[in-house]
Order: C-alpha cells, then sequence, then structure tokens
C-alpha cells in the first residue's frame, strides 16, 4: 500500500463517533442478548438434567392417558414380534461367532425399543443412516432374515458382496444407507442428504442414529451445526447406553448428557426412556413431523443400556458389574415392558409366548442353515465397484490375480467361493 | 555460498519496521518474479464461441454450465456466496439461488461430509475446500468414506456425484498453509479421481469432466494461476476426458512430466534445453493425478529413454515414486539413464524461502543435463 494511505489512516481512527442511538442495547451481530452488569458465569445443570420422557412405567403401565399414542393391537404385536425376533438373532448369531461360524457380532440386547419405537414413527421412504446398533429400524422395514444372514456371512445372497465386515448392513429399497465403522461420519452426511430432500421437496426426512460415544467425534459436532444452519429435516437419534466400549459416560462427556449439547447448535431437543417403545414412537413421530414441516432438526437423546458386551471382540466384565447388567435385563428392558403392557390388555399370554419363540427361533434356524451353506460371492467382487468401471490398472490386477489362482489353485479357498 | 546470494540480493535481511518512510537501505525489496510463465492453449474451436477467461473465471464459467443444465446442483463451502476468495464463484448465487450457492459453518469435515450425502441422494454436489492446506480435517470423510461407499456397499449407494474443489500449489508467499500439494495423499486411496489443470480452458473442461463423472473427484485449482493465466475458453459446456495425458511438445531424447503450474515451468526447460544443450524434450501434462495415464507416459518412455518427473510437492512419497517405479517396471529395457525426479524438499514449505524450495527451472535444467551426460 502507498505511503499516502498509511499517513491518512493515523488521525481519524483514535477520534470516538458521538453516540446517536441513545439505549443501551448490545449490537454485537454474534448474538442477540442483553447486558448484565454483575459477573456471573453460567452454570452447567448436570445434577437435575433434561428430564427423561416415559409413556408406560416398568409395568407396561399407561402414566399418562393423554400420552397414548393408542397403537392398533396388530402394530403393538408387530413391535413385540419384531423386538424379539431381533433378539433371537442376536442370540443365535452371538453364538455362531462364539463358534468361529462368523468372524463378529455385534447385538442389540436392550435397545431393540429404540429400533422399533423410532422406525415405525417414519415413513417407509424416510433414509436411515445408522451406525452399526440399529439392525431393528431393518428388521421392522422388513429387511428378510435372510439377508441380515447373508451379510454377516458375507455369502453370495450378500447385497453387500461379501466387503465388508458382519452387521455393516444396508439396503437401497428400504432407504437405509450402508453402515460403515468410522464413527460418526455418517451424521455431516445425513444433515447433507436432508439438504437435498429438501430440496426435492418430497415430504421426506432423514434420521441418523449414532451413539453417545460418537458424539464426541468432531463429526458430530459438524453434523449438528450444519443441520440447524442450513434447515435440515433430519432426526438425530442418540442412543446412551452409558458406555462407548468400556468408557463410561463419565469418561466421555461432563454435561447434561447429550440432549443438553442440542440447543447451544439451535436444535429442538428431547430426552426419552429408551426402554419404553411408545415414548420413543411419540418423540420421533413428532419430531418428524415437525422437521418435515419447518425444515429444521431435531435432536432425540434415548436413554437406555448396553446389556450385551460391546461386540464378540469384547468381554464387557472387564469393566463393569454383573449386577449392573442384570438389573437392566431384568427389571428394565424395553422387550418385557412391552409384554407387560400387551398381557394387561389381554393381547398376548404365555401360550402365544412360547408359540411365537419357539417359531421365531425356528425360523432364524432356518435362515441361519441356509446362509452356512451357501457359497461366497465369486472373488471377481473383490474388483468391482471400486470406481463406476474399472480403469486399466484395476482391470490389469484383477487379471494378474486370475492367473496367479489359476496356477497356484490349491493354496486358496476357491471351492468356498462362486465361480 | 547461499549466504553470499542472500547478502548480494537483499533478500533475507531483517527489515526494519516503518524503514519504508525514509529512503529504503536495500534496493531490492519488491515481490520476487514469478517463478513460471504462463502459455496459453491454442485458442479450441471445437467446442463452440469462446471469450478470454482467467482460471478463476473458466472455474465460475464451469459451475455457471452445470448450474444451469443440472437442477440438483448446489455449490457450497467456507465464504462462497458473496463470490468465493478466489471470485471462483461471483454472481452464481444471484443467478441460481441461495438455496443452490450457499455459505457453510467453518468446518472441513462437515463440508466434505455434507457433500458426501447430497450426493449419495443422487443429487449433484460441488463443495469448496478454500486451501489444499486445509482439506486434512475432511481426510477422514475422503478417504474412509467417499472413496470407499460405492465399494462397500455393493454399489447400493454412491457419491459418485461429489466434486471437491480446492486451490493448491505455491503462491510465492503462502508459507506453510497457503501453498501444499497434497495429491500424493489421496493417490494412495482407491476410489477417488484427483485431477489438476494447468490452465484455463483445461481447467473448465476438466472442472466439468469431473462433475459429470460419476465418482467423488478432487479438482485441484493452481491457485497462482487464477489471475496470471489468461486464455480463449469456450462458453458452453466442454468435456476434457479424465485420466488421460496430453504430450505438448513432442521431443525425442528426454520425456519430461509434471501437472499444474509445474508444466509451464517444464516448457521453459524444455525450451532451454533445446537452446543451451540441443536436448529436445517430449513435455507431458498428466492432468489426471488417480487414476493415472500410464500409456501415456510410459509410450514416450519408449521412444526417449529418459524421464524427469517434477512436482512442487516434496518428494519422499511424491507422486512422482509412482510415475518413477511404474515406468521403470515397464521401460526397464527402454531406459537409458536412472529417472529423475525433481520436487520440492522434505520440509514443510516455507515462507521467506520459497525461491529456493521449489524446483524451479534452474534446477529440472541440470537434472535434464545430468541425465544427458549420464
Amino acid at each position: 500500500f502507498s505511503l499516502n494511505s498509511f499517513f491518512t489512516m493515523q488521525g481519524p481512527v483514535l477520534q470516538q463517533q458521538p453516540f446517536n442511538t441513545p439505549e443501551e442495547k448490545p449490537q454485537f451481530p454474534g448474538a442477540s442478548a442483553d447486558f448484565v452488569e454483575r459477573l456471573e458465569f453460567i452454570q452447567p445443570n448436570v445434577i437435575s438434567g433434561i428430564p427423561i420422557y416415559r409413556v408406560m412405567d416398568r409395568q407396561g403401565q399407561i402414566l399418562n392417558p393423554a400420552e397414548d399414542p393408542k397403537i392398533p393391537r396388530e402394530e403393538v404385536l408387530n413391535f413385540y414380534q419384531k423386538m424379539t425376533l431381533l433378539n433371537t438373532m442376536d442370540r443365535i448369531l452371538y453364538e455362531s461367532q462364539r463358534q468361529g461360524r462368523i468372524s463378529f457380532y455385534m447385538t442389540n440386547y436392550g435397545e431393540e425399543g429404540t429400533h422399533m419405537g423410532s422406525a415405525a414413527a417414519l415413513e417407509p421412504t424416510d433414509l436411515v443412516f445408522g451406525q452399526y446398533r440399529e439392525a431393528g429400524v431393518l428388521m421392522y422395514r422388513g429387511f428378510p432374515l435372510d439377508l441380515f444372514m447373508a451379510q454377516c456371512y458375507a455369502n453370495a445372497d450378500d447385497l453387500g458382496k461379501g466387503r465388508q465386515m458382519p452387521v455393516h448392513y444396508g439396503c437401497k429399497d428400504l432407504n437405509f444407507v450402508t453402515i460403515s465403522s468410522p464413527l460418526a461420519t455418517q451424521l455431516p452426511q445425513a444433515a447433507g442428504a436432508a439438504y437435498a430432500l429438501k430440496r426435492e421437496n418430497n415430504n421426506r426426512a432423514v434420521i441418523c442414529y449414532f451413539g453417545e460415544g460418537a458424539a464426541s467425534e468432531g463429526d458430530a459436532h459438524a453434523g449438528f451445526n450444519f443441520a440447524a444452519t442450513l434447515e435440515c429435516p433430519i432426526i438425530f437419534f442418540c442412543r446412551n447406553n452409558g458406555y462407548a466400549i468400556s468408557t463410561p459416560t463419565s469418561e466421555q462427556y461432563r454435561g447434561d448428557g447429550i440432549a443438553a449439547r442440542g440447543p447451544g447448535y439451535g436444535i429442538m431437543s428431547i430426552r426419552v426412556d429408551g426402554n419404553d417403545v411408545f415414548a420413543v414412537y411419540n418423540a420421533t413421530r413428532e419430531a418428524r413431523r415437525r422437521a418435515v414441516a419447518e425444515n429444521q432438526p431435531f435432536l432425540i437423546e434415548a436413554m437406555t443400556y448396553r446389556i450385551g458386551h460391546h461386540s464378540t471382540s469384547d468381554d464387557s466384565s472387564a469393566y463393569r458389574s454383573v449386577d449392573e447388567v442384570n438389573y437392566w435385563d431384568k427389571q428394565d428392558h424395553p422387550i418385557s415392558r412391552l409384554r407387560h403392557y400387551m398381557v394387561s390388555r389381554g393381547w398376548w399370554d404365555e401360550d402365544q409366548e412360547r408359540a411365537w419363540r419357539k417359531q421365531s427361533r425356528q425360523h432364524v434356524m432356518e435362515a441361519f442353515e441356509r446362509a452356512e451353506r451357501r457359497l461366497k460371492p465369486s472373488p471377481d467382487n473383490l474388483f468391482s465397484d471400486v470406481y463406476d468401471e474399472n480403469p486399466p490398472l484395476l482391470k490389469k490386477q484383477e487379471q494378474d490375480l486370475f492367473q496367479h489362482i489359476r496356477q497356484y489353485k490349491e493354496h486358496y479357498p476357491l471351492d468356498l467361493y462362486e465361480k | 555460498m547461499l549466504r553470499v546470494a542472500f547478502l548480494l540480493t537483499g533478500v533475507g535481511i531483517p527489515f526494519p519496521q516503518f524503514s519504508f518512510i525514509h529512503k529504503p537501505r536495500v534496493t531490492s525489496q519488491k515481490r520476487l518474479a514469478s517463478h513460471f510463465t504462463f502459455q496459453p492453449d491454442p485458442p479450441p474451436s471445437e467446442f463452440g464461441s469462446t471469450q478470454k477467461m482467467n482460471l478463476f473465471q473458466a472455474v465460475s464459467s464451469a459451475m455457471d454450465n452445470t448450474l444451469a443444465n443440472d437442477p440438483t446442483a448446489v455449490i457450497f463451502g467456507e465464504d462462497v456466496a458473496f463470490g468465493g476468495v478466489f471470485r471462483c464463484t461471483v454472481g452464481l448465487r444471484d443467478k441460481y439461488g441461495k438455496d443452490r450457492v450457499f455459505n457453510t459453518p467453518l468446518c472441513e469435515q462437515g463440508i466434505v461430509g455434507f457433500g458426501i450425502g447430497i450426493a449419495a441422494t443422487g443429487a449433484t454436489a460441488i463443495a469448496e475446500i478454500q486451501f489444499a492446506d486445509y482439506i486434512f480435517p475432511a481426510f477422514d470423510q475422503i478417504v474412509n468414506e467417499a472413496a470407499k461407499y460405492r465399494y462397500r456397499s455393493g454399489n447400493m449407494f454412491d457419491c459418485g456425484r461429489l466434486t471437491i474443489r480446492a486451490p493448491w500449489g505455491c503462491v510465492g508467499h503462502g508459507s506453510l498453509y497457503h501453498s501444499q500439494s497434497p495429491e500424493a495423499y489421496f493417490a494412495h486411496t482407491s476410489g477417488l479421481k484427483v485431477v489438476v489443470p494447468r490452465g484455463p480452458v483445461q481447467a473448465k473442461g476438466l472442472l466439468l469432466s469431473c462433475i459429470k463423472d460419476n465418482n467423488p473427484c478432487i479438482f485441484f485449482e493452481p491457485k497462482i494461476l487464477y489471475r496470471a493465466a489468461v486464455e480463449q475458453v469456450p462458453v458452453d459446456s466442454y468435456y476434457i476426458p479424465l485420466s488421460q495425458a496430453e504430450v505438448l511438445q513432442e521431443g525425442s531424447d528426454v520425456t519430461l512430466v509434471a501437472w499444474g503450474t509445474q508444466v509451464h515451468v517444464l516448457k521453459e526447460v524444455a525450451n532451454m534445453a533445446q537452446e543451451k544443450l540441443g536436448v529436445s524434450c517430449e513435455i507431458i501434462d498428466l492432468k489426471t493425478i488417480l487414476p493415472w495415464d500410464i500409456d501415456t507416459v510410459c509410450k514416450s518412455v519408449v521412444k526417449t529413454g529418459r524421464l524427469l518427473i517434477s512436482h512442487e510437492a516434496p518428494v519422499t512419497g511424491g507422486f512422482a515414486a509412482e510415475i518413477s517405479s511404474t515406468v521403470q517396471e515397464e521401460c526397464f529395457l527402454n531406459l537409458e539413464a536412472p529417472i529423475a525426479r525433481v520436487c520440492g524438499y522434505d520440509t514443510p514449505f516455507p515462507h521467506i524461502f520459497e525461491p529456493f524450495y521449489i524446483p524451479d527451472k534452474w534446477k529440472c535444467l541440470e537434472a535434464v543435463k545430468k541425465m544427458l551426460n549420464y
């Protein structure tokens, strides 16, 4: 810059303009607030946090009739059967991992209510982004047992072509975006998808599930903030089950859980009893209605408890007591709570329970055996879909592999794979 | 010797504050002349009427064509709404609406994640990262998510409609965080396409191809060329194919490969080599880093028997290593000298030492000379 402009900058800069507004009102662009004349730090309220919304008690009794969603018998039976079917599938696949028949598994014990209640409150066309412990959402949408099994066994029926670890489900037809392992990456993606759906103007919403541990990732911050500033029709659904592998929430955060962060981003937020399928349903249904109507994000924090181990690679007794786990398994479980509700209405009894247990177990075992007998996908699936079309280098690598296999075929498990 | 050079030119002498009020004590405090001379492409005739554009205007024109032809397309990033800090999005918001050209919060991982989400619904997402130096917060979203979206879902979901644009390369005084050339980090990631143009015509045609391509693309714009490079650019849409290198000048003694601004450096090197050494150089603009055009480069080396690769990025782990290794595998019997890599040093990109850091024409010429005398 020139010397002249340097000198002219000097004088007037230090002179103050006369006031032209009489009242003392803050004019800062960054916030809308009044002045205060006393020094006071805002204290977080963690002892008495955001209350936990519930509709029925642990005995399945509706607490406030005005909040009863009055879901018809068939649909409640559907909730119950899918929660228990998921539970049965979990037990069988967990055991199959223990026997070395699949490489990995993650159960949904204790969180079945959050899946079913929220999935039921959505439209089937709403797009779902998940973490990995939301298999019940797919089950609610009608994902067949055979395809759950196909993914875990990575057999030739797997829609994902056997490329990802077990429980990384996805289904285009059911609008369930394929799961990936990196935590919280789906949050800003879900916000972007919601933005695109808003522009399509098709009355669709996005729901994005994540655990309270994943909420510590930078991507969670990104997703919340983008969804708010860009006015996206999205429901952020946090499963706060108390643990991220071995890390208790006291080492995960010091605020009032995840729900308390929502208002900081300008997001409408609520905390619900995740073991109360009706509370989850009500909150999700209302959030969905308003998210689509108002193009704004909602945050639901479902309080629950991770009854199972984190995964088959984890023994949770190394960091928490059996008593603690038993309390949630025996005293406050989403499945037993819904059963109490159904029994008290005369919609369910011991005989039906026994028959359904037997029937669901049989369905799962049949699918399990079919999946296990099935061949793996052909090894050429190793190379496809990296790009929409294989570049020459990749084609060459594919040819190299097949030439190599032909020469050394006895050293590779070719008989397990489709030709 | 270097120290002497410092004192003679005056560069590196501490500049006393406010000394410019008095008569300057040193004679040469002007910013250094640019290290390259931009040479325009011949005006393309096959794509209709052209207009004089610099590189930022060519980029803007590509996005203008896209928004006009594709109603799903949106542009977003930090400060794109008012036209962008490099003027690449000027006027687009007024023309196409604020739901299509909009600012995001200042968060690169958010920008790329958000773009992936848009693309996953099938809409066209053009994300801007303000400087390539600031793409690293989004590395996870690019490498673990964008690049693997199609593969991991068995082709049920993809984010092929995503393009990430970012200003790239040295700019004379950008120092550590406004100069970087991070293409090699991404070259190690299957599923991505990485593209760098050398001028306005290339920028528009390659960017439109990236946007149209059904794979996530990173498009690095040499920011030193934003204003410096001016040529006739077609006004309508046109597409320059990805993964195709271009032989800019045929030669018989040595093959020179570069991309971005460095192509212009090598053009000068070729002239100098011809004049001073009587050496005939073949110049190749690689254009697409991933997946790169192995055939064109190898065909050239089979002919010339010598290869020099030059890039601004540091040498160790730079993309020249990949080219060098591949050419060595494919052209072993044709090579008459070791392959030369003239690159940035293995240091962060420095501020005041930039003239010494970059692989300028003198360093490249010296490498050519050594190769010929091998």
